[in-house]
């Protein structure tokens, strides 16, 4: 281990190592987070892909889970020193080229507003906007697949409009529709189970995201662009 | 063949789970206590993680359709075979037409039916575990009823068990010197520091040092604890990222919750805390309103215990088949 990382590795109260734009810290015994800590952007994610690429083919990695601009990386047993699992992580970051995932358009049909649009005023208070311009700044944007996650097929997707923009909720919906369209923070997406859920909601789609007896489970997958197509605004 | 007799509602097939498919938002699923099941299974000459019943809801009855073996693991439910009782962690040789009956659980809350050849219902993406979210696995995606019959795999070497049958001790003293034994009547669960853990200035400190209480609100998702709120300095708005069933979660309510067995596969609340793989099945034994504390671990103490219970599971395996192979000379 070089010097610069013991230096702020100490004390070793909380491992968390942090350096060069990328932070490591552990969930539990056998798995460990990397976070870019720079911009919420395509750049950090195209990082986050290549180095996807690399940790999985490590021989003591059980699997990996790339999320938005961080990676999950889970060990097969427990590492007795997670230091050098650590610094081995942000070494991989700091050689880890950009690249690209080629996807697939995909064009998702919407009813902005609506009877499942139960955040949509809320957003509007918030963003001093109105609910036609909200619907408007939505569905004029294009939004990346930057990781999938959460529930089987649900896609993460990047590029919201600042001007949306709306935290996740302090008490969840207890039981918000599949196909709702949520925006969480920065990110946006639909809805992919019935069930408990902080996100946004705006508008609702049909769809179907997962097949668990298909070969590829997923429609989504990371690279993918994907369009809002207002099939009706109902506000 | 078994035949489900009666049973209550989150009765499920599981095994160790659907790890792999986390990338696309699949949650691993499989026995809230893998101790249980890799035990019963080890038991049998299983594949440790051979698909077995997870029974969380009671009373339980099956009729076993053709003679095999099984045992019961887990909570200890006061089970019996046409009325006579039956340990726990006892290896038994059952005849065609014998009915197992599951009572409430005098200890622990989740009992495992593992049976010779595992239950056989076809896999989905690697694995029998029911996901009852994902609505697949298991039987149909969903949980057990009553009229539903479930085949169970071939045996290559058929169990040689004494009348008696074999047992093994309850890992709960076997394994005593490796985990905390409780304080003041609250389980003691160890983990590990998660990344927003600064975050949470002085309430850290309560995190520890206070008794949590599981609350109602909780299930093979994950446990919601009841106890003095602790906050982030600063609120947080995180970027989503990949979690594993045993992070400790802190919601704006600021009482925490720890992700289970069936829990979403990403997440974005401050993480306060990791519990250690190892204590899992702890917490899947654990009931509804109990107590329990958490101690600060690390990893070198986690690989260590996890290596006395690998261990212990070995020898589970080895000393049933030097039983049974010594048995099988002597007849």
């Amino acid at each position: 281990m070089n010097a610069a990382v013991s230096q702020m590795s100490q004390p070793v109260e909380t491992l968390a190592l942090d350096r060069n734009g990328a932070r490591v810290s552990p969930i539990g015994s056998r798995a460990f987070l990397l976070e870019a800590t720079g911009d919420f952007d395509l750049a950090s994610q195209r990082r986050i892909w290549a180095l996807s690429r690399a940790v999985e083919l490590w021989r003591d990695v059980l699997e990996i889970v790339p999320g938005m601009t961080n990676l999950l990386v889970v060990l097969k047993v427990t590492p007795e020193d997670p230091e050098t699992l650590a610094v081995r992580l942000l070494e991989a970051w700091e050689h880890a080229e950009s690249i690209d995932l080629a996807g697939r358009t995909i064009e998702i049909a919407v009813t902005y507003g609506g009877e499942h649009a139960t955040d949509l005023a809320a957003l509007c208070d918030r963003s001093g906007l109105s609910d036609r311009e909200v619907v408007r700044i939505h569905y004029e944007g294009t939004y990346r697949v930057f990781a999938l996650g959460s529930a089987p097929g649900f896609g993460y997707l990047h590029g919201l409009d600042p001007r949306i923009y709306m935290p996740r909720k302090t008490v969840p919906s207890l039981n918000m529709a599949r196909g709702c369209l949520t925006i969480g923070g920065m990110q946006t997406g639909v809805a992919v189970l019935t069930g408990p859920n902080g996100w946004n909601s705006i508008g609702f789609a049909e769809l179907q995201m997962f097949d668990p007896m298909s070969a590829t489970p997923a429609v989504m997958a990371p690279g993918d662009t994907v369009r809002f197509v207002p099939a009706s605004i109902e506000l | 063949m078994i035949e489900i007799i009666q049973t209550g509602p989150f009765n499920t097939v599981q095994d160790l789970g659907r790890p792999g498919f986390r990338n696309i938002g699949v949650t691993t699923s499989g026995a809230m206590d893998p101790l249980a099941l890799k035990i019963g299974n080890s038991l049998l000459g299983n594949e440790a993680g051979a698909a077995a019943l997870e029974i969380q809801t009671y009373p339980f009855k099956l009729r076993f359709s053709k003679a095999t073996v099984f045992v019961v693991t887990g909570a200890d439910c006061g089970a019996s075979l046409d009325g006579r009782t039956v340990q726990p962690w006892c290896a038994l040789s059952v005849e065609a037409g014998q009915v197992l009956e599951l009572g409430q659980p005098r200890v622990g809350t989740r009992a495992y039916i593992c049976i010779a050849g595992g239950i056989d219902v076809a896999p989905v993406m690697g694995s029998r575990s029911t996901s009852l979210r994902g609505a697949f696995g298991g039987r149909e995606g969903r949980f057990l009823i009553a009229g539903d019959t479930l085949q169970t795999g071939e045996v290559s070497s058929p169990l040689n068990l004494p009348a008696a049958g074999i047992s093994v001790v309850d890992p709960a003293f076997a394994l005593a010197d490796v985990y905390p034994a409780h304080e003041d009547g609250a389980l003691v669960i160890r983990a590990i520091p998660a990344g927003e853990y600064g975050l949470f200035g002085e309430d850290a400190e309560r995190f520890w040092s206070q008794t949590w209480k599981i609350s109602t609100q909780s299930d093979r998702t994950g446990y919601r604890l009841m106890g003095d709120a602790i906050k982030p300095t600063t609120p947080v708005e995180m970027r989503s990222h990949g979690v594993v069933s045993g992070v400790v979660q802190v919601p704006p309510s600021g009482e925490a919750i720890i992700q289970m067995a069936d829990a979403n596969t990403a997440g974005g609340y401050p993480k306060i805390a990791g519990v250690i793989e190892v204590d899992l099945w702890r917490l899947g034994q654990a009931r509804i309103g109990s107590r329990l504390r958490f101690v600060r671990a690390t990893h070198a103490q986690a690989a260590e215990v996890e290596k006395a219970v690998a261990a212990f599971i070995d020898d589970v395996r080895r000393t049933a088949r030097l039983v049974c192979g010594a048995l099988q000379v002597l007849n």
